[in-house]
């Protein structure tokens, strides 16, 4: 008995615990620390566009190419290392042994390696910042030829190097955990628990651990194969005939007849995968949030579970959306776009099963309209406005205006990162209680969800109208020979810039609210949301599941929620 | 909020804004017309979806309790299986119209897609190179003789007078004219020969809806008919080093006598005395 209290005790403290929980919630705190940094990058850009001769803190003056850095270290902090590190690595070890009714991961060894690969890559990539020539400058995207000679720029020499270091680090602790969520998806489950008692959270992560090993293991190809281009004179990316700053690439003893297409074809490969690795899990958060504050199941359960595997298998064939004007063949930019028009089905689906929730649904039990809930709405919202968007640039003519201009710089961050965002605040309000025992607070809640709504929508709205203007992302000024095109915009992006230090000042509400709520939160007893899912049960160790996930009002003469693990279910 | 008090200057200021900036080629209106419709129909269904957003939010939905015998019971039941009938036949239905409205937009798109890039330009059009190199558009004509002479990229020395590495011993090269902006007539069509010599840039013209990347190592095509004289601003819209936001120049579009008169005036003239 003391021997394995001790035992426990170890499993919860050491650096090395291989404990679920443990690790989760260290995954959570990476994300945190990346999105803290991630934020104050974006709010140096946005301050450089419209006043470029500011200095600021740590940066002093930024130059162009220290512009065109925040950029890259912008986009990768928060593409890897906040919407697929939260929602994926750290929720599902936090939340999906629970919600299956196992006491572990099945490997909880990989789980811990993988926390610590992803912390090595996260040191990796932030000490791009600190060597001679700075972080890269070509984007998250690193097209080459820019990605693939150090001459080709500053930071695009030692920064480069650290970044490909650190993004092949990532994808392999990425493939590492989806391997093991995989595996404890399929071989953990408690007893009863079958496929279709899944909830849908579940059912996401299953279908994100899937699309992680395709997408990840492709981006790690092609960042070795990157790599080798710079160090071992290959010439996968780099054509014959390259020439940089004016100088020939000597490139005589090697077979330096490659395309940067290759580059595009294997990045987006990945690169549209990760859109739906990153959001498929809100999605099943929503459909389980929404039932649980309207007290009713989800509607169309069946349905939802085929809408995430159909994009599932759909996210896998769309990539070349984003290579309409790349040079691809014109042929296959209309097989792109029929794909990604039919990928638009099952989402709509989706938002229309949300929709038909909210219209039928009840209020909550436990407060009328509690902070995730609201959260959940916000999501939608975003959903819905950035996705909206969506069918326009998948047409391939007018994408053909769009493409890299700030309309796309709107479409994703409404999409992707508000959405995904607020899905991740949703998470964080509503589990809480699992990481703490304790409730956040609700004022500060409301009020962070409200101020974060309009902050969100004031700076990434009107960007649409930069985009539509012809305002190309990545400009460092609105400076140059066409100027007078580009300085009629200086109005909006000010706006947009003083609405994106409202949107950052606004997450302190958050940060305070997590800080004071983990010490002196409500206590939240053993289910405060009265929820039906595992992880909430009180004791999993004799779990045996006997229902679906959603059986809220399921029976009139019941108590309005019910379990899945409950065998008699109390009368009311 | 703050963006909204930066838009009223804005809208004051320039009349552009808040649409693309005025259309100079021929194969522009049918886009700006799809990009209308588009932006149109779905802004509706924005404000739709959240016009049952924001009526579910504030919407109290007060519990029933269920203390009733028997009868009431089936009752409720009845008309909340009814219901959810009704809503998944109404979601079925809303999801099938949207399906058809996706439809509609790809076959418009497609079919505008199809005429504008599925075939190359007119034999007889207008032959002009452009070239993108860290941050410099160049744009070649290959004057007289229509024939573009030869590059190759151990020539290229921009301080000494060759960016693009033109072959000087190819009698085609004598009569070629380089420009660091582009004149074109109007009402002719345009054949642009696209390349790179370093990493890939953005060839972006707003004003004649027309994108396409240049690629190092893959010339490329892409044709166009400027139909209005104007000054357009020529942008490069992907990413290319640290003087990416610099990269820009005009597109001048002028009469056919205006043209002529540009390419006479700009034709290399024979240096005395110079040999090759």
């Amino acid at each position: 008995m003391r021997i394995q209290l001790q035992q426990t005790m170890q499993r919860h403290r050491g650096l090395f615990t291989t404990d679920h929980r443990t690790i989760g919630i260290r995954y959570l705190l990476l994300s945190l620390l990346a999105v803290a940094i991630g934020t104050v990058l974006s709010i140096f850009m946005r301050i450089h566009i419209v006043s470029p001769d500011l200095k600021l803190p740590l940066f002093g003056q930024i130059p162009p190419e220290g512009y065109l850095a925040l950029v890259t270290m912008h986009g990768t902090l928060m593409v890897f290392f906040v919407l697929t590190t939260a929602p994926v690595n750290g929720f599902a070890s936090l939340i999906l042994p629970s919600q299956i009714g196992a006491q572990r991961m099945a490997l909880p060894l990989l789980n811990a390696a993988s926390f610590w690969l992803t912390s090595l890559s996260l040191t990796v990539l932030l000490a791009a910042f600190f060597v001679p020539g700075g972080a890269p400058i070509s984007g998250w995207t690193n097209y080459p030829p820019l990605s693939a000679i150090a001459a080709a720029g500053p930071g695009q020499a030692t920064g480069m190097d650290l970044w490909l270091v650190s993004i092949g680090i990532f994808c392999f602790a990425s493939i590492l955990s989806a391997v093991n969520m995989l595996t404890t998806i399929v071989s953990k489950r408690c007893e009863g628990m079958t496929l279709l008692r899944m909830p849908l959270t579940v059912w996401s992560w299953l279908v994100t651990g899937v699309l992680i090993l395709f997408a990840f293991s492709i981006l790690f190809a092609a960042v070795a194969l990157l790599l080798s281009d710079r160090h071992l004179a290959t010439g996968f990316f780099v054509p014959t005939g390259e020439v940089i700053n004016g100088l020939l690439l000597d490139r005589a003893n090697s077979h330096a007849n490659g395309s940067p297409m290759l580059w595009l074809n294997l990045f987006w490969f990945f690169g549209h995968p990760e859109v739906y690795i990153a959001v498929l899990p809100s999605m099943g958060l929503t459909s389980s949030l929404l039932a649980n504050f309207t007290r009713r199941p989800v509607f169309g359960y069946r349905f939802m579970v085929a809408t995430t595997l159909l994009i599932g298998v759909f996210g896998l064939l769309v990539w070349g959306h984003h290579m309409f004007v790349s040079g691809m063949n014109p042929y296959a930019g209309t097989a792109f776009s029929l794909m990604t028009m039919a990928i638009a089905i099952p989402s709509s689906g989706k938002v229309l099963g949300w929709l038909a929730m909210l219209l039928r649904g009840r209020d909550s039990r436990v407060h009328p309209m509690p902070t995730p809930m609201l959260f959940t709405f916000g999501f939608l919202s975003f959903f819905i406005a950035g996705g909206l968007t969506g069918p326009i640039l998948a047409q391939p003519i007018l994408d053909a205006y769009l493409h890299n201009t700030y309309f796309v710089v709107a479409h994703f961050h409404l999409i992707m990162a508000m959405a995904g965002a607020f899905s991740l605040f949703a998470a964080v309000y509503y589990w809480f209680p699992l990481m703490t025992g304790r409730l956040m607070h609700e004022t500060l809640g409301k009020w962070h969800f409200w101020l974060s709504l309009i902050g969100a929508y004031a700076t990434f709205f009107p960007m649409h109208f930069a985009g539509l203007a012809g305002q190309p992302r990545h400009y460092a000024q609105l400076i140059g020979s066409t100027s007078t095109f580009l300085s009629s915009l200086l109005p909006l992006q000010t706006g947009i810039t003083h609405s994106a230090l409202f949107l950052a000042s606004a997450q302190l509400l958050f940060l305070a609210n997590l800080a004071w709520s983990a010490r002196r939160g409500k206590p939240a007893g053993s289910n405060p949301w009265r929820a039906t899912t595992l992880e909430w049960a009180s004791d999993l160790t004799q779990c045996r599941v006997v229902r679906g996930p959603y059986e809220y009002n399921f029976q009139s003469n019941l108590s309005d929620f019910v379990m899945q693990c409950a065998a008699e279910p109390e009368q009311e | 909020m703050s963006a909204i008090f930066g838009l009223i200057p804005l809208a004051l200021s320039t009349d552009r804004v808040w649409w693309m900036p005025s259309n100079g080629a021929l194969h522009g209106l049918a886009i700006d017309h799809l990009m209308w419709w588009n932006l149109a129909i779905l802004s509706a269904l924005f404000v739709l979806a959240h016009i049952l957003l924001i009526t579910a939010l504030f919407r109290s939905r007060p519990l029933k309790l269920h203390h009733s015998d028997g009868q009431q019971e089936e009752e409720s039941r009845d008309r909340g299986r009814k219901v959810a009938d009704k809503l998944w036949k109404s979601e079925l239905i809303l999801l099938f119209a949207l399906t058809l409205l996706y439809t509609w937009m790809a076959i418009s798109a497609q079919r505008l897609w199809a005429t504008i890039r599925y075939q190359g330009a007119a034999p007889q059009a207008l032959q002009v190179e452009v070239t993108g190199e860290q941050f410099q558009w160049y744009f070649r004509y290959p004057g007289t003789d229509a024939a573009f002479g030869l590059t190759r990229p151990e020539l290229i020395n921009a301080p000494a007078g060759n960016p693009l590495g033109i072959d000087r011993t190819d009698p085609h090269s004598t009569d070629d004219i380089i420009s660091s902006i582009l004149v074109l007539p109007a009402g002719r069509e345009v054949d642009l020969n696209l390349r790179s010599i370093d990493v890939i840039h953005g060839f972006f013209i707003p004003g004649m809806r027309l994108k396409q990347n240049a690629v190092p190592g893959m010339p490329m095509h892409i044709h166009f008919t400027p139909s209005i004289p104007g000054d357009y601003a020529i942008l490069c819209s992907q990413v290319c080093g640290l003087g990416h936001a610099r990269m820009q120049t005009h597109l001048r579009v002028v009469s056919n006598d205006e043209y002529l008169t540009w390419l006479a005036s700009h034709a290399p003239k024979p240096i005395e005395g110079a040999t090759r």
